[in-house]
């Protein structure tokens, strides 16, 4: 069983957390800090792997983490998950939110927290996993996330004018075109008066 | 009131934050914005405020102000409100606070609503945090989701029905006839939630565990289909198709076939298959192969598929891959009690691990090398690990230098062997050796007769230089205290003796008592070899008693207690010392009185032959008191050199009822032996 899934900065910062089980507020917070205290000062060259802290059940849980860029993703998990698979799964989580917000980076996680929790919930349900196919995750991700764009009704409407924009499919126009020695700057186009 | 802003706003102004302060201050202006918000009881913004709520609670601010209105998000029609709503629900409520059996009627609802994501929103929730009596009242609709088509939703009733169970165990049953047809899915995410449920029942339930047993073959087909199929882009993962699956099937075959040989049978071939013909170049390959490998030893497998499961282990611990050695050192961890000489093969690269770098796998190395100590590799082996003491971390040192004394006394080839090893220990790592170590080490030098010349002279030398390290020392002093005599007549057979003075043997005793870095228990076992020392030494026992007196005194009342027992030997009890001189009798009287008043003023008076010498010590006191209820003891010497009969005459004068008492008596009848 996972028992948490947290996400935090290099410097601790938490971008997300999900608990499995039930701790109070300040022992998550609590938990948060020592998982990135314990993370933290870990070499790049060492296994993923760390026995839990004492807060998040000792020697019997594990610590499954990969470190991207900026941000830690970590699993907490018992001695019922694979540690190996669970590498795998949070490989595919990554690449899942990567395709959802196309090329993630931290800042996405910081603006659109909800929307990371409800990817997370297509593939982790009651700390057990639940789906792995990331076609299928996005798919399910796409079509609730239309169903709440039709609710939205006229407030919406920047927002999806502003979808509508993104998915126009403009031909990629180069910002500089290098002849040689001669670098020429594209204009930008027109704006609408 | 203007618009609630939107949750992309906060998080904006909350970032521009420079301290905690100004962030705190923030918060605490918008969680005010938002509470009179809630009062209006504003449908619209709702939503909003609630996301903006999750946020801060994230970042550890309190957001139970916020429960309710995640129920009254709950009890929208609007999908956008339940999304938010249920996410609330999970982070904010659980089944200490009664507010969340008020959910309980809106999850039921949504169970059966038309749109399909509702439903997958409200079995979400229930299966993260419903409670016991949530899971009882919902579980039949739960069961009902099981037998759906719908493979979205037959999937999360899965994990749901894993959830119900272990909240709610007599529920298990239920689920049962829905079981039936899970595996015959063509969904993977079925496939996969279901082997999940299985398993969870299985674990539960014996009963279960024998009916689901007849899955066996099919689990055996599935997982044949997989691996054969081909490549088939859906549920491809780096050339493996759904390496999840495959693995949670082999989990759930591993408990199948646990004790059971029909089982076991039955899946002999194709794990024989899983461990050959899965690729390893990436780690889901590996991930697959280490299932494989765990179910293959625990299973009944045959003795060949269990050589290839071990030797899968061996290849692992030379991969590249740090995560993969890692969990190769893990499994043989825990299957070297079953098969020892299996993994005893991979022995020289297990010890290699002990030089890795990484905390987690040198730790596994040394637990696995501890295992693998037998008594033909022992001495080897100690001279891996007694290296391993030297340089490793200093969280390891307790951990190894117990596992270094275990198996030293269970395999250790002769007494030197052992005893050099315990002293290579105390030296290496002295300071962090376990308290509980120093009576079993002690116990063991005892034991070991003839060594004790060779083990006092190596502690000697040890602690000459260095007597900070605590468990050394209070081993060393309790030797030189019980040995002392030997080491200073140089008596060393093993190695060449050296020359020690009685004075320099109390030098380092008395330097280890007054040092500041010995703790209070060491500077006991210094005091109390000093002492012992008076009765093996001769010619330094005045300096000795010096010593004794002045911790007398001394503020550590443990030190002080011992310092006055021992004064207390040297004075009332000097006669008990071993009499260097045998002509001397001693003998002790004792006088009681059983009348009803005391006898005062009482004195012995004794007369001897003329050959005789006699020397009365003082006695005890000069009452002796009424009705048998105490006694004056003294001690008479009697120096005898030409061995003849011993013969006295006593006189006894006391007041006893107010008159003065005499008493004469001649005692000729003393036993042969104090004479001769």
């Amino acid at each position: 069983m996972i028992k948490a899934i947290l996400i935090f900065n290099n410097h601790g910062k938490p971008r997300l957390s999900k608990f499995y089980q039930r701790y109070s507020e300040d022992t998550q917070q609590q938990i948060i800090r020592e998982t990135f205290h314990l993370v933290s000062k870990r070499d790049e060259n060492v296994c993923n792997f760390l026995e839990g802290g004492l807060l998040i059940g000792g020697s019997d849980n594990k610590l499954i983490y990969r470190h991207y860029a900026t941000l830690y993703f970590v699993f907490c998990v018992d001695s019922s998950e694979s540690e190996l698979g669970i590498l795998d799964l949070i490989q595919v989580f990554v690449e899942t939110l990567d395709k959802c917000f196309e090329n993630v980076c931290e800042l996405d996680l910081i603006f659109h927290v909800d929307k990371v929790h409800n990817i997370l919930a297509e593939m982790v349900m009651g700390g057990m996993v639940l789906e792995t196919n990331m076609n299928e995750i996005v798919t399910q991700i796409d079509a609730q996330n239309k169903l709440e764009k039709s609710e939205a009704g006229l407030a919406g409407a920047p927002a999806r004018a502003v979808s509508a924009v993104k998915n126009m499919n403009l031909p990629e126009i180069p910002r500089n075109i290098n002849i040689g020695d001669i670098s020429i700057k594209v204009p930008n186009l027109p704006t609408f008066k | 009131m203007p618009a609630p802003i939107r949750l992309r706003e906060l998080i904006r102004t909350i970032r521009t934050a420079r301290t905690q302060a100004e962030e705190r201050e923030m918060i605490q202006k918008e969680c005010a914005a938002i509470r009179s918000s809630f009062r209006e009881e504003d449908n619209t913004y709702r939503c909003r405020n609630v996301a903006k709520l999750l946020y801060m609670h994230m970042l550890g601010y309190p957001a139970h102000f916020g429960q309710l209105e995640c129920l009254k998000l709950i009890a929208s029609q609007k999908f956008t409100d339940k999304r938010i709503g249920y996410l609330g629900a999970m982070l904010l409520l659980d089944e200490r606070q009664d507010v969340h059996l008020l959910m309980t009627n809106c999850i039921k609802n949504d169970l059966n609503h038309s749109t399909q994501y509702v439903q997958g929103l409200a079995l979400c929730t229930l299966g993260c945090m419903g409670s016991s009596e949530m899971c009882r009242d919902l579980a039949g609709e739960v069961e009902k989701l099981l037998k759906t088509s719908n493979s979205y939703l037959r999937k999360k009733a899965a994990l749901c029905a894993v959830h119900v169970i272990r909240k709610v165990p007599e529920l298990m049953e239920m689920f049962l006839p829905a079981t039936k047809n899970l595996l015959n899915e063509k969904n993977h995410g079925v496939l996969h939630t279901s082997v999940v449920l299985l398993t969870e029942m299985c674990e539960r339930s014996p009963d279960m565990l024998a009916h689901f047993r007849k899955l066996v073959p099919q689990l055996v087909r599935i997982l044949k289909n997989l691996i054969m199929s081909g490549y088939s882009p859906e549920h491809d993962v780096s050339g493996i198709s759904d390496p999840f699956l495959q693995v949670r099937i082999l989990r759930l075959l591993r408990i199948l076939g646990r004790n059971d040989d029909d089982s076991s049978e039955a899946m002999n071939d194709i794990l024989a298959q899983v461990a050959t013909n899965t690729e390893t170049s990436k780690n889901v390959g590996n991930a697959i192969l280490y299932e494989t490998v765990l179910t293959i030893m625990d299973i009944k497998s045959e003795s060949g598929l269990r050589v290839l499961a071990i030797n899968i282990l061996g290849r692992f611990l030379l991969n590249n891959d740090k995560n993969i050695r890692y969990v190769a050192l893990t499994s043989l961890l825990k299957t070297v009690q079953t098969d020892h000489n299996a993994v005893q093969r991979h022995r020289s690269t297990i010890v290699d691990c002990l030089k890795d770098l990484d905390v987690s796998i040198k730790r596994r190395a040394m637990e696995l090398s501890f295992a693998l100590v037998n008594g033909n590799n022992v001495r080897g082996m100690m001279k891996e690990l007694l290296y391993f003491l030297d340089s490793c971390e200093p969280e390891f040192k307790a951990d190894c230098a117990s596992g270094i004394f275990l198996a030293a006394e269970k395999y250790a080839p002769s007494k030197r062997w052992h005893i050099d090893t315990i002293m290579r220990v105390l030296t290496t790592a002295g300071s962090y050796v376990r308290d509980d170590a120093v009576p079993n080490l002690i116990q063991l030098i005892t034991n070991s007769v003839e060594m004790h010349a060779y083990t006092v002279q190596r502690l000697y030398k040890a602690i000459l230089g260095d007597y900070s390290q605590q468990p050394l020392v209070q081993v060393a002093s309790w030797c030189i205290g019980e040995y002392g005599d030997l080491l200073v007549s140089g008596q060393c057979e093993e190695e060449e003796p050296i020359q020690v003075t009685e004075d320099e043997v109390l030098d380092i005793l008395e330097s280890i008592l007054i040092s500041n870095m010995s703790a209070s228990v060491t500077r006991g076992y210094a005091l109390t070899a000093i002492m012992k020392l008076s009765t093996r030494f001769t010619c330094t026992v005045n300096r000795i008693k010096k010593v004794v007196s002045i911790y007398g005194s001394s503020i550590d009342v443990e030190l002080q207690q011992r310092a006055v027992e021992y004064n207390a030997l040297f004075k009332k009890y000097d006669h008990m010392r071993s009499n260097t001189n045998p002509s001397v009798t001693v003998i002790t009287i004792q006088a009681s009185n059983s009348t009803e008043l005391d006898m005062t003023d009482f004195v012995f008076q004794a007369a001897v032959p003329k050959t005789f010498q006699l020397q009365l010590l003082s006695p005890s006191s000069s009452v002796i008191p009424a009705f048998n209820s105490g006694t004056i003891t003294q001690v008479i010497k009697v120096l005898n050199p030409q061995k003849q009969q011993l013969r006295m005459r006593i006189k006894l004068t006391y007041n006893h009822k107010g008159s003065a008492m005499q008493d004469l008596a001649e005692v000729n009848n003393f036993p042969p032996q104090s004479w001769q």
